[in-house]
C-alpha cells in the first residue's frame, strides 16, 4: 500500500463558470480514506457545484481531479462511478413504478444467458440492505416508501456500485430523528471500511457528531478548512456569512399596526396541519424551516396550487377558501414560486414578453375586446425591467439565456405588473450571487415600505431572519414559534426547527 | 516567410466569409425555423426540372389550391402552441361536408324561393357538427387531462364512423348550384372567394395570436403551463378554446372543399392531419409548445402544396408523394429539436 499518503480525492484550483455566473473559484479540496468532511456555506455557494463536478455531472472550466493520485476527467454520473464515486443528490433518481430490488440494479442488471435474473437480484438486494442494517421490503413499488425510505434505497444504489467515495446531499433534510441515528451508524460503519465521505449539510449541531473536517465556501471560494472538534459554531457561521451583514440586509421600516390583510384558520393539508397565520399590511413576515417542515405548502394550498383539507382563507374580508389560483391572483396576491425554471418563467420567450404576460389584466393594456395595445404593453414592460434592474439590453433576450439572477428579477417584475397588496415570496433568491441579492433585498424593501404585505420563505436562515418584523418557525407541518425583534436570533429559531409540537400559547 | 504569411491571409478570408454565412445560417434557422432551407432547395430544384414550374399560372394555380391547407394549418397551429395536436382535423372536414350537404340537400327543396339561406343553414350545420368536435376534444384535453394524441386519435375514429353512418359511404350530390358557384369558384373583387377566405382568416388568426390576450394566453399555456397558472392564466379555458377554434378552421375548409367538388364527402380530408402538422413544424411551431408564428405556418402550408406540385411535375406518383411527405416531417421535427435545444440551451 505504497499509495496509502495519497488523499483519495484530490481536487486542485477548481473553477466552474456558467453564463455570467462563476460559480466556483479556484477551489482546492482533499479527502482522506475513513474521513467524513462537511461542505458548509449558504445556498449559491458552491457547494453543489463543487460535487456536481466530483459526480461527473459538470466539467470543471479548469483546475485537476486525481483519484487515488491519478489524473480523472470525469465525463459523467456513470463515469464517477467507474471510479468508485457515488453520490446521493437530494433529487432523487428513482423510478417510482418500479421495485426496490429493480431500482437498486437499474442499469447493471444480473443476467443469465439473455434474460435478467430476477431471483439474483433480489437476493443480493436483500443481502445489501441487511449488510447496510435498512429494514424495508426489497419487493415493495419506490412509490409506496416513505421519502426517508427512498433516500436509503439511493444510498443502497450508490453502495452496490462499491462505491471510495460517498457524497451524502443534505440526506437528513427529511429523516426524522431515528432515521437519522440509523443514517450515523451506517456512516460511521463506512468509515471504518475506509470510505471517504462528504457530507453537505446546513445544521451544525447535527453534523459536528460525525464530521472529521469542515471546508466552508462563500461566493464560490473555498474560506478554510477547519478541523470539527477545535471549531466552534459562532465562528462557522462567521465564516460562512463572512462580511458585514447590514451591508446586504437594508433596514426595512415596518408599519406600524398594519392593516390584517389575510387570514389562515385552523388550516390542515397535506404537510401542514392546524395552521394560523394572520398577515398584516406594511409588515415583512419571515416563515423559517427545515425542507418538509410545511412552511412553503401552507402557502401553496393557500394559492390553490394543492388542496386544502381544513380551515378557512380569508382575503381582505372574503373567504377566499380554495379559491382557483387565477382568482387570488386578482384578488391582489402574488406568488413568486421557488422553481423559477418549472413554475416561473416561459423559457422560450424573451424576458419582456415574461413580463408582458402579467399585464394582461390592466385596463389600459387590454382593451374591452381583449385587444392588447403592443407599445404601451411594451414600454411598460420596459419599466417594470427598468424597476427591478434589467439591463435593457436584456430585456428582449430568451430568459433561458440569462443568468439566475437576472431570471429571477424577471419574476420579481412580473409581480410589479399589476396592483398588489400581498407579495408571497418563496426562497427568493436561490441560486442568485451576493450582488443580486442585496438588489432583490432592496426591492422587497421598497414593497414592503410603501404598505404592502410580504411574506418570505427561506431555507437560507440569515436571510429570513435578517428580512423578517416577525418570523414563524415551521417544523412537522405547524408553526413552531412566533418572533418578534431581539427573539430573532439563530439558537432561537434552531431551537424549534426541530420542536415536536405545535406552538405553546 | 512572406510566402506564408499571405497563404494564411488567402485561408483567412474565405474563412471568415464561410462563418459570416454560417452566422447568418444559424440566425435564420433560429427565427424561423427550417422553411427557408427547405423552400429555397425546393424551389431550385423544381425549377431545374421543368421551365413552367414558375410561371405565373403555376404558382398561381398553387396559392388556390393551399388554400385549405393553410385553414386548417392555422388552426393545427394554436394547438401544437398549447403544446398539443390535433390528429381529428380530417374529421372535422369530412363531418362537415356531410352534414353542411345533407342539411342544403334537405332544405333547398323546402324553401326554393330562399336557396341562400339554405345554403347559410347548411353551412350553420356543417359548422355545428365541427363545433362539436372541438369542443368534445377540448374537454377531454383540459378537463379530464387526456393525451391530446389518444382523445383526437379517438375522436377522429368517432366522427369518422358517424360520417360513414350518415352516407353509407356514398357521395351526397345535388348541393344547390350557388353553393358551389360562388364558394366553390366564385370571385369577389377579382380574387376567388376561397383565397378571398383564406386571407380573412389569415388576418384574424394573426391578430388573434399577436394582439390579443387569448392569443398571449396560448402561447404562455404551451411555454409552461404551470408558469402561465401562476400568472393567472385560466389554463383550462385556454385549451379549450385552442380546440375549439382549431376545430372551426377545419371546417371552415371543408365547406369550402365540399364547394368546390360539389357534393359531400366522408374521405375529403383523408391526409390532413399529417400535412397540416408538417406544415406548422416546417413553418417553425415548436411540438413542444410556446413558439410559432402565423406568417411562417401559412408559408409553411404553401410550401406542402408547392412541394406536391413540384412533384406532379417531376411525375413523381403520389405513393412515392406519401413516402417523400412523411419523411419530411420527420425529419422537420428532428431539426426542431436541435433549434429549441439551441434556443433554451440545455444543461
Amino acid at each position: 500500500m505504497d499509495n496509502a499518503n495519497t488523499p483519495l480525492v484530490e481536487m486542485t484550483r477548481i473553477s466552474k463558470e456558467f453564463p455570467g455566473v462563476k460559480a466556483l473559484d479556484g477551489v482546492d479540496f482533499k479527502l482522506e480514506r475513513g474521513e467524513v468532511h462537511v461542505l458548509f456555506g449558504e445556498n449559491g455557494a458552491g457547494k453543489s457545484t463543487l460535487i456536481s463536478i466530483l459526480s461527473g455531472l459538470y466539467r470543471p472550466t479548469s483546475g485537476s481531479l486525481r483519484i487515488d493520485g491519478e489524473e480523472v476527467d470525469l465525463r459523467s454520473v456513470h463515469d464517477a462511478a467507474r471510479h468508485g464515486i457515488g453520490t446521493v443528490f437530494q433529487e432523487f433518481s428513482l423510478i417510482p413504478t418500479l421495485r426496490v430490488f429493480e431500482n437498486v440494479y437499474l442499469g447493471r442488471e444480473l443476467k443469465r444467458g439473455p434474460l435478467t435474473d430476477r431471483r439474483a437480484m433480489a437476493e443480493g438486494a436483500r443481502a445489501l440492505f441487511h449488510d447496510l442494517g435498512f429494514e424495508i421490503d426489497i419487493r415493495r413499488r419506490v412509490s409506496t416508501l416513505s421519502r426517508a425510505e427512498q433516500q436509503m434505497v439511493e444510498i443502497a444504489k450508490v453502495f452496490l456500485g462499491k462505491a471510495r467515495v460517498l457524497i451524502l446531499d443534505e440526506p437528513t433534510a427529511s429523516l426524522t430523528e431515528k432515521e437519522t441515528r440509523k443514517l450515523f451508524a451506517f456512516i460511521a460503519k463506512a468509515k471504518a471500511d475506509g470510505v471517504g465521505i462528504i457530507y453537505i449539510s446546513h445544521r451544525i449541531q447535527e453534523f459536528r457528531e460525525i464530521a472529521d473536517n469542515i471546508s466552508v465556501l462563500r461566493d464560490g471560494r473555498l474560506i478554510g478548512t477547519v478541523s470539527a472538534r477545535d471549531t466552534s459554531e459562532k465562528t462557522l457561521v462567521e465564516l460562512m456569512t463572512g462580511r458585514a451583514i447590514d451591508q446586504i440586509y437594508p433596514e426595512i421600516g415596518r408599519q406600524p399596526d398594519g392593516r390584517t390583510l389575510m387570514t389562515l384558520r385552523g388550516m390542515h393539508g397535506a404537510g401542514f396541519h392546524g395552521v394560523d397565520i394572520d398577515v398584516r399590511a406594511g409588515e415583512v413576515l419571515g416563515v423559517a424551516g427545515l425542507v418538509g417542515s410545511g412552511k412553503s405548502r401552507i402557502w401553496r394550498s393557500v394559492l390553490g396550487l394543492q388542496p386544502i383539507r381544513s380551515g378557512t382563507v380569508t382575503l381582505k374580508g372574503r373567504d377566499v377558501t380554495h379559491a382557483a389560483t387565477r382568482h387570488m391572483l386578482s384578488g391582489g396576491v402574488y406568488y413568486l414560486p421557488p422553481d423559477r425554471k418549472g413554475e416561473g418563467l416561459q423559457l422560450a420567450a424573451t424576458a419582456r414578453e415574461n413580463i408582458k404576460l402579467n399585464l394582461l389584466g390592466r385596463a389600459e393594456i387590454v382593451g374591452r375586446l381583449g385587444i392588447v395595445a403592443p407599445r404601451r404593453a411594451r414600454a411598460l414592460a420596459d419599466k417594470i425591467g427598468e424597476r427591478v434592474g434589467i439591463a435593457s439590453a436584456h430585456m428582449g433576450r430568451i430568459v433561458s439565456k440569462l443568468s439566475g439572477g437576472n431570471q429571477q428579477k424577471v419574476l420579481f417584475g412580473k409581480g410589479f405588473g399589476e396592483e398588489r397588496d400581498i407579495y408571497i415570496f418563496d426562497e427568493p433568491t436561490v441560486g442568485v450571487d451576493m450582488g443580486t441579492r442585496a438588489a432583490l433585498y432592496r426591492l422587497i424593501k421598497e414593497i414592503a415600505e410603501a404598505g404592502k404585505a410580504v411574506v418570505v420563505i427561506s431555507s437560507d436562515l440569515p436571510e429570513v431572519m435578517n428580512l423578517a418584523h416577525r418570523l414563524l418557525v415551521f417544523s412537522k407541518g405547524r408553526v413552531s414559534a412566533e418572533l418578534t425583534g431581539t427573539e430573532i436570533a439563530e439558537e432561537n429559531v434552531l431551537k424549534y426547527f426541530f420542536a415536536e409540537t405545535g406552538i405553546q400559547p | 516567410m512572406t510566402i506564408q504569411s499571405s497563404r494564411t491571409e488567402d485561408a483567412g478570408a474565405p474563412r471568415t466569409r464561410a462563418t459570416i454565412l454560417l452566422a447568418a445560417i444559424r440566425f435564420v434557422f433560429l427565427r424561423v425555423g427550417v422553411l427557408p432551407f427547405f423552400l429555397v432547395f425546393s424551389l431550385i430544384v423544381f425549377s431545374l426540372i421543368s421551365n413552367q414550374f414558375l410561371s405565373i399560372q403555376n404558382l398561381t394555380n398553387v396559392a388556390r389550391q393551399s388554400v385549405y391547407l393553410v385553414l386548417v394549418s392555422l388552426g393545427q397551429m394554436l394547438v401544437l402552441i398549447t403544446g398539443g395536436f390535433d390528429l381529428s382535423v380530417g374529421t372535422a372536414i369530412a363531418m362537415t361536408s356531410v352534414v353542411s350537404a345533407m342539411a342544403m340537400v334537405a332544405l333547398a327543396p323546402v324553401m326554393p324561393d330562399m336557396i341562400w339561406l339554405a345554403i347559410l343553414l347548411g353551412a350553420g350545420a356543417g359548422l355545428g357538427a365541427a363545433l362539436l368536435i372541438g369542443c368534445l376534444n377540448g374537454l377531454g384535453i383540459a378537463q379530464f387531462d387526456v393525451s391530446p394524441f389518444i382523445m383526437t386519435l379517438g375522436v377522429q375514429s368517432v366522427g369518422a364512423g358517424i360520417a360513414l353512418f350518415l352516407t353509407g359511404g356514398v357521395p351526397i350530390s345535388g348541393l344547390p348550384y350557388d353553393f358551389g358557384n360562388f364558394f366553390g369558384f366564385g370571385r369577389v373583387l377579382g380574387v376567388p372567394v376561397p383565397v378571398m377566405i383564406a386571407l380573412l382568416a389569415i388576418i384574424g388568426i394573426w391578430l388573434l395570436m399577436n394582439r390579443t390576450k387569448l392569443g398571449s394566453h396560448i402561447y404562455a399555456v404551451g411555454g409552461n403551463v404551470r408558469a402561465a397558472n401562476l400568472s393567472g392564466v385560466n389554463t383550462k379555458q385556454v385549451l379549450f378554446l385552442a380546440y375549439v377554434l382549431c376545430a372551426l378552421l377545419a371546417s371552415l375548409a371543408g365547406l369550402l372543399l365540399t364547394a368546390r367538388v360539389e357534393s359531400g364527402e366522408t374521405n375529403l380530408g383523408g391526409t390532413i392531419a399529417l400535412e397540416s402538422i408538417a406544415a406548422c413544424v416546417i413553418g417553425g411551431v415548436s411540438l413542444r409548445g410556446g413558439l410559432g408564428r402565423v406568417e411562417n405556418v401559412v408559408l409553411g402550408a404553401f410550401f406542402i402544396v408547392l412541394l406536391q406540385n413540384g412533384m406532379n411535375i417531376a411525375q413523381i406518383g403520389s405513393y412515392m408523394q406519401m413516402v417523400l411527405l412523411g419523411s419530411l416531417l420527420v425529419l422537420a421535427v428532428i431539426l426542431d429539436q436541435f433549434r429549441y435545444r439551441m434556443l433554451v440551451g440545455d444543461r
